[in-house]
């Protein structure tokens, strides 16, 4: 139940107030993705262009296909110009051709007419074997080529490493352009590759921590409209939007519990941050934390029954684990460097990633939960916000760079690195959203 | 009533579908009263501004003292300190002054951070400045129903830039009128 079904009296008013309908997609800024630092035993293989579509169509699955495969950071698909011959087919292909090229692998397909409109059909072949890996044909439609050319990619990348694909997730992030105080600050869901960005939410007042429910389909976040903070629950498809929490002080760092019935909140209605959960079917809030110290930004175990958060109890911030029942009594987590801050668990609940102060820098860090073994991933000296992809294959984070926020992502194992830059103002705070739902 | 509830909701969303514009974040009914969006406190650099804008007219003698008070109405801290240090002390003993001799003014306490660190740590941050600066104020007399506060964190910088420099300029409480 992600989503209140019942809305109570004063729930149902805010609704009233704020209800939306999102209708267009704004046109955006689209995010440039680059390589920053790739890998050197990055698998070679062929992605060869799809029969039925002409070259330069408006959505080449091939280039799509292509480009997952490059930014996933364990792909070096072949350049456009490497490929000679173009088969569309498995009995097309003549292996002694691709060998030569040095593509460990290749996939061929095409894209047909079909009776709903479009189908895409695509096989993958070990190149040195000849051996069919896969196959499949996926029913479309013109304006959903992109989306099922990442499925295509999602279906080879599990194929090749055994992990799922998160080519067809998305990213939402927080634009801020205009300069203080004059800015503008718009909440944007965009393809995990940045391509359809698209403005969710838009003010004069600051937004941010957008959090994604788990099924995908809202987004909490915390906006200061109106001079004061107050968490918000939008449902993505149609815009509609429910002031979930707005007490006096601050309302902030909104995490959805892994069956979607609850927030954790942090609240400062005594004028001190702790941190509360929220049932949103029966508006129940209840009080996690009384630490007179600030307790924030709250994740929670993927069981449910604990909360990892933040918090300063002892003189400079440090994660802390705390379980929802009995005695609610923290433990802390972390104890390597001295700042260690939003904690965020691995799609495995193995591993914790953060901000942590290193050598002078607040850098992304994982630490295995085991072991409590920290890998610092990331080298410059203002990062922060780092989120996993549903896969746990990379996390996105925020950086800066040449004085304006940017997006980053960098490969759990920190081997691989790229950069999401925006050409005009800052972008930050960015949510990797869950895989979405499959019918 | 239940009808009425319904029958807003489709209107509102019916009017705002109209529009095709994605949400734009208004004041809900339930919230607070905004003030314009655009006029939120003063800059590090005092309000010169705010009170050129009023010279001509005469001013009350409270008028007056705000105008004077707007010329210090802000508070620096120190990196991951949330402690008034000894040079802001006479600011904040000036703004007590005010509130304690002006009993219906109303002041809004913003903290602020430098924009290093984790974002919704430091909204905590910037509320335990501003709660400082409150304990300060109530310390000296003023009522508790005239002092607000709010964080903002590193959200709302007074100037960009990632040296000390800007960092020290962005640790801060304003005291906003």
């Amino acid at each position: 139940m992600p989503f209140p079904q019942a809305l109570n009296g004063r729930a149902a008013r805010a609704l009233a107030a704020s209800a939306m309908l999102l209708m267009a997609a704004a046109s955006e800024a689209q995010l440039r993705l680059d390589i920053t630092q790739g890998v050197r035993d990055a698998v070679p293989i062929a992605i060869v262009p799809f029969g039925g579509q002409a070259e330069g169509a408006t959505t080449e699955v091939a280039s799509v296909v292509a480009n997952d495969l490059r930014i996933s950071g364990r792909f070096a698909p072949l350049e456009r110009r490497d490929i000679v011959a173009q088969p569309t087919s498995g009995a097309e292909i003549r292996f002694e051709d691709w060998r030569l090229l040095r593509a460990d692998f290749i996939v061929v397909g095409r894209v047909e007419p079909d009776a709903s409109g479009l189908a895409v059909s695509f096989e993958l072949h070990n190149v040195r074997t000849g051996a069919r890996l896969l196959s499949g044909r996926l029913p479309t439609t013109q304006g959903g080529l992109r989306s099922t050319s990442h499925r295509v990619a999602d279906l080879v990348f599990e194929k090749l490493t055994g992990l799922p694909g998160a080519f067809s997730t998305r990213i939402a992030y927080v634009a801020v352009d205009g300069r203080p105080p004059a800015q503008r600050y718009r909440l944007i869901v965009a393809d995990a590759d940045g391509y359809s960005p698209r403005t969710v939410a838009d003010s004069t007042e600051p937004l941010m921590s957008p959090a994604w429910s788990p099924d995908g389909r809202s987004l909490a976040y915390v906006s200061f409209e109106g001079k004061a903070s107050a968490i918000y629950v939008q449902r993505l498809a149609s815009g509609e939007r429910v002031r979930v929490s707005a007490r006096a002080g601050i309302n902030g760092a909104p995490a959805w519990s892994p069956d979607g019935g609850r927030l954790a909140l942090t609240l400062s209605r005594d004028g001190n941050l702790d941190i509360y959960t929220l049932d949103l079917a029966s508006q129940t809030l209840t009080r996690v934390t009384t630490d007179d110290a600030i307790d924030t930004e709250a994740e929670w175990a993927r069981d449910g029954a604990s909360l990892y958060f933040t918090s300063d109890r002892a003189g400079s911030a440090q994660i802390y684990r705390v379980a929802l029942d009995g005695e609610r009594r923290a433990e802390r987590v972390t104890f390597t460097n001295s700042y260690n801050a939003r904690p965020r668990l691995s799609p495995d609940g193995k591993e914790l990633a953060m901000v942590t102060l290193d050598r002078g820098g607040y850098r992304i860090a994982v630490m295995e939960l085991a072991s409590r073994n920290l890998r610092v991933l990331t080298t410059s000296t203002q990062d922060d916000s780092p989120s996993f992809a549903p896969n746990g294959a990379m996390l996105i984070y925020a950086s800066r760079e040449r004085g304006r926020g940017a997006l980053a992502a960098v490969s759990a194992d920190g081997a691989f690195h790229q950069r999401l830059s925006s050409d005009q103002g800052d972008v930050r705070d960015p949510a990797w959203s869950p895989f979405p739902p499959r019918g | 009533m239940k009808t009425m509830h319904v029958l807003a909701v489709a209107l509102i969303a019916l009017g705002l579908a109209a529009c095709q514009k994605p949400t734009q974040t208004k004041p809900d009914a339930g919230a607070a009263p905004a003030d314009a969006a655009s006029t939120s406190g003063l800059g590090s650099e005092g309000a010169a501004a705010g009170g050129k804008s009023t010279t001509g007219a005469a001013l009350t003698p409270q008028q007056q003292a705000l105008a004077d008070l707007k010329q210090k109405s802000v508070v620096y801290f120190d990196y991951d300190s949330s402690e008034i240090r000894s040079e802001y002390l006479p600011v904040v003993a000036a703004h007590a002054a005010y509130l304690v001799k002006y009993p219906s003014a109303r002041v809004r306490l913003e903290g602020h951070t430098d924009d290093r660190g984790s974002r919704e740590y430091n909204v905590g941050l910037g509320e335990r400045r501003a709660q400082t600066v409150r304990r300060a104020l109530l310390a000296q007399g003023v009522a508790e129903a005239q002092v607000t506060t709010l964080s903002y964190g590193e959200e709302r910088p007074a100037v960009e830039g990632s040296d000390e420099a800007a960092f020290a300029q962005n640790r801060r409480v304003e005291l906003a009128y």
